[in-house]
This record gives C-alpha cells, sequence and structure tokens, in this order.
C-alpha cells in the first residue's frame, strides 16, 4: 500500500481527485466503516479551528480510528519553545497519520518531510487548506453532477482568500469559466491570472455583483470582505455593500445555480437566502466529513 | 584582442578568473562566493573596468582556487551573465558559462516573513519558475521571490 500526504492542493493529480471524489461519495452513502479500527491519528492544531478540527475528527471516528493531540499550542510543548520539527517527530513516533493546522505558511510541507508516516495539511497560514478545496470540489460534483465545463463565479475577497485561489487550480483541470468579482483591493492576483491565461482558460473580472454575472453562474462562491483588508476605510465603506447576496438577487439565476461558501460568513449573505433552495453552504460544511474520510483513507493507502 | 590583453596584464598561473561581472555587483559576488572568508589564496578585484560589451564590469581573479558547481549556482542568482575561465599553468583550459539552476537550496532567504523557512532552521528550497529575471518558487510557503529581493544567505 502506498501511503501518499495532502500538503498543497497540487500534489494531486486531476484522475486523483476524481478518485477522492468518488470515495466520498461512497463514504457519504455509507459514512461508518471502520476502516481506521487499531490505527492512531495525530490531530494537531497549533492553532485552533474549530470547524476544521471537527470535521476531521468526525470523520477519524466515523472511520473506526483513534485520536491524540490537541486543540491549540497553548496546551502543547510548543509552549515550551519546543520546535516544529521536534514536535513532529515526537508525534510521528506515536501515531499512523498526522493531521496537522499550522499558523506558519510552509509548516505542513516541513512536517512532511520530518515524519515517517503521512502528514494532511489542514491549514498553513494563509497558504493552502487542501482539505476544504476538496469538500469544494465534492459540492460542485454532487450539485452540478460533473466538474467540467461550468461557469463559476468568485465573489469578495479575491486577494486574499487562500480558499478562491485552490480552488482555481484544482477546476482548472475541468474546463470551466470563471468569473471573478471583487473591489479593487482585492482583486485576484496576477499570478493566477497568469496561470489562467497559460492554460487558455477564459476569465472575466468584475467589480459588481450583477445580474448579468449571476444569471449565467453555475456556482457562486462567495466570500468575506474584511475590513481590515483595506487600507483606506472610506473605501470599505463603499464597497460592503456590494458584495452582499439577497435572497431577490437569485430570481433570474439559473435552477442548477448552487451558492458555496467556506464559512463563516459575516454578513455577506443575508440570511433570508438560507431557506432558498440555492443556498448550499450548510450543506458544503457536512460535505467535508466525506471528504475527509476519503482523504484519509487516501492517504493511508487504505480502500 | 582585449581579452587577451588582459589575461597578460592580471594572469594568475592557477585559479579562477570571474570575469565580466556587473561593476555595482563586485560586492555581491564576493559575499555570494564567501571570498571574504578564503584564508590563504592570494586574490585580485577589479571594478569600473572597462568593458566593451556591458561600459563597465568587475572581476575578481583568485589563485589556486577551482570554483565547483554549487559556487556557480550562487553566481547565477547576483550576477548571471559573468563568465568564469578556470586557469592551468597560465592558460584558459575551460571557460564556464553561468547556468541559472532549476532549483536553487539554501541560497536565498525566502522574502514572505510568514514562511517556515524563517521561523526555524529549515534550510530554503526553491524552484526555479522563470530564468531572467531570476523567479524562485519556495518549496514550503509556496510564495515567490523575485529577483530584486533576493536576500543572499
Amino acid at each position: 500500500m502506498t501511503t501518499r500526504c495532502l500538503v498543497s492542493i497540487s500534489d494531486y493529480s486531476k484522475e486523483e481527485i476524481i478518485e477522492v471524489l468518488q470515495s466520498a461519495s461512497e463514504f457519504e452513502k455509507n459514512p461508518n466503516q471502520r476502516l481506521l479500527e487499531g490505527k492512531v491519528v495525530a490531530s494537531l492544531f497549533f492553532e485552533p479551528s474549530t470547524r476544521t478540527r471537527l470535521s476531521f475528527e468526525t470523520a477519524i471516528n466515523r472511520l473506526g480510528g483513534r485520536i491524540i493531540g490537541f486543540a491549540d499550542a497553548s496546551s502543547s510543548s510548543v509552549q515550551k519553545g519546543e520546535t516544529l520539527k521536534d514536535t513532529i517527530k515526537m508525534v510521528d513516533n506515536y501515531c499512523d497519520l498526522i493531521v496537522m493546522r499550522h499558523p506558519v505558511e510552509g509548516a505542513a510541507r516541513y512536517a512532511s518531510e520530518v515524519a515517517k508516516h503521512p502528514v494532511i495539511n489542514a491549514g498553513d497560514g494563509a497558504n493552502q487548506h487542501p482539505s476544504q478545496t476538496m469538500l469544494d470540489l465534492y459540492s460542485i460534483y454532487k450539485t452540478q453532477g460533473s466538474l467540467e465545463n461550468l461557469n463559476i463565479c468568485m465573489v469578495g475577497d479575491l486577494k486574499y482568500g487562500r480558499t478562491v485561489h485552490s480552488l482555481l487550480q484544482a477546476m482548472s483541470h475541468f474546463h470551466p469559466v470563471f468569473h471573478f468579482v471583487a473591489p479593487k483591493e482585492l482583486r485576484m492576483p496576477d499570478e493566477y491570472k497568469i496561470y489562467l491565461d497559460e492554460l487558455g482558460i477564459p476569465y472575466y473580472e468584475h467589480t459588481e455583483l450583477s445580474e448579468q454575472v449571476m444569471n449565467i453562474a453555475d456556482i457562486l462562491y462567495m466570500t468575506r470582505v474584511q475590513k481590515e483588508r483595506f487600507a483606506d476605510l472610506l473605501e470599505y465603506e463603499k464597497v460592503k455593500n456590494v458584495y452582499i447576496l439577497k435572497n431577490s438577487m437569485l430570481n433570474g439565476t439559473k435552477d442548477n445555480l448552487r451558492i458555496l461558501h467556506p464559512l463563516p460568513r459575516v454578513g455577506e449573505i443575508d440570511v433570508d437566502v438560507d431557506d432558498n433552495p440555492k443556498a448550499y453552504y450548510f450543506e458544503q460544511a457536512r460535505n467535508g466529513v466525506f471528504a475527509r474520510q476519503a482523504i484519509i483513507c487516501k492517504s493511508l493507502g487504505i480502500k | 584582442m582585449a581579452s587577451k590583453k588582459e589575461l597578460q596584464v592580471s594572469a594568475i598561473e592557477n585559479g579562477t578568473v570571474i570575469d565580466h561581472i556587473p561593476a555595482d555587483k563586485l560586492f555581491d559576488v564576493i559575499n555570494v562566493l564567501c571570498i571574504d572568508k578564503i584564508q590563504n589564496n592570494a586574490m585580485t578585484f577589479g571594478t569600473n573596468l572597462k568593458s566593451n560589451q556591458q561600459g563597465k564590469k568587475a572581476i575578481v581573479k583568485i589563485w589556486d582556487k577551482f570554483l565547483e558547481d554549487g559556487e556557480v549556482n550562487k553566481l547565477a542568482l547576483v550576477a548571471p551573465e559573468a563568465k568564469i575561465n578556470i586557469i592551468k599553468d597560465y592558460e584558459v583550459v575551460e571557460k564556464k558559462l553561468v547556468q541559472v539552476p532549476d532549483n536553487v537550496d539554501g541560497i536565498v532567504k525566502c522574502m514572505n516573513p510568514k514562511c517556515v523557512t524563517n521561523y526555524e532552521y529549515v534550510p530554503t528550497k526553491f524552484t526555479v519558475v522563470n530564468k531572467s529575471p531570476i523567479v524562485l518558487r519556495c518549496r514550503y510557503c509556496e510564495k515567490m521571490t523575485d529577483q530584486q529581493n533576493f536576500v543572499i544567505i
């Protein structure tokens, strides 16, 4: 059995992405499978992330695995000044798999070099969060029936939002058309636009969430526009309401449109959208457990 | 003929001549190659010398030292246009063009302050994603470090 780290979404080929999504769909049909019987998984959260941690730990529990670890660095030896290398070396002696969240970028890649057992990155600073990307892909796959030839509309903070960057990279395998809706300050960075240009993938940039854009979208991927990202607060005041999605805006949209959001949301999707059948963000979070079950099993070479 | 004259002027018996260094990069080259740490080899440095190609150039000559590949790679990061002549018995026996490598390990600092390589002892590793100008992608944080922001470790 070959084991496999997942540190960055680019670690998976197109075929592997599809394989993991199919496996996630199996887990959704039958979530309780004791495939991790006798295995110990280290869940190392050097910074708190309740949502991600609970999702991973639910996935491990449903697979019958045992969990060791910590929920924030204050309760670990990191507090005493232990290096990341030493913590990983120590934990690696005890477990079969490491799931880790760390505020420093590149921490997971480094851990994967230090550890003998596979490492799954549950977020390294503003860099990568590949299990989020896999659950986003699974949500798109499930609601659209395919990942091919979709109109993906990304809204909000496209500059700093790591989820949109990883999703863009992963979706690039599947012939999408992108629409980027963002204020000038938070536009999609050039390096990603160059990346799309090189692959010949069309994209369009907008500064407003207009009816025209919404009505052609298959997926509306909302993100939070954070006040602290703006140097000029007046600028923030001008744009903050432009990117709030309201139920009335969904009237002319396609039937298959689904609204995704990595959560937590803070006002960028009005609560009146929640009851619209096109709102998908809560199911999206639920899909995370199945996607993570599939990722864990792939990491350990099970199934 | 000019180059022949130059070699005659400052001929060394055995060693390395690093020629065609941009005049303002002499001290970077000295830093990158840690030439200031060399104890026993005789050395000559020249800068603001006339050059037909570059206008002004710098030159470094080190007696009895032959640059290895790793050192040549380092040079590519500060003076990619430099030319290396290996001298044996007063003759140029080998001319090395500085090649920009595909990977750069442990020479340049990652410019991302949040990168793990700037937090604990992790030697940097980069993939060269563009050769002119040089752009490096960090293996760890996946961010780019460009030539204007090179800090040599």
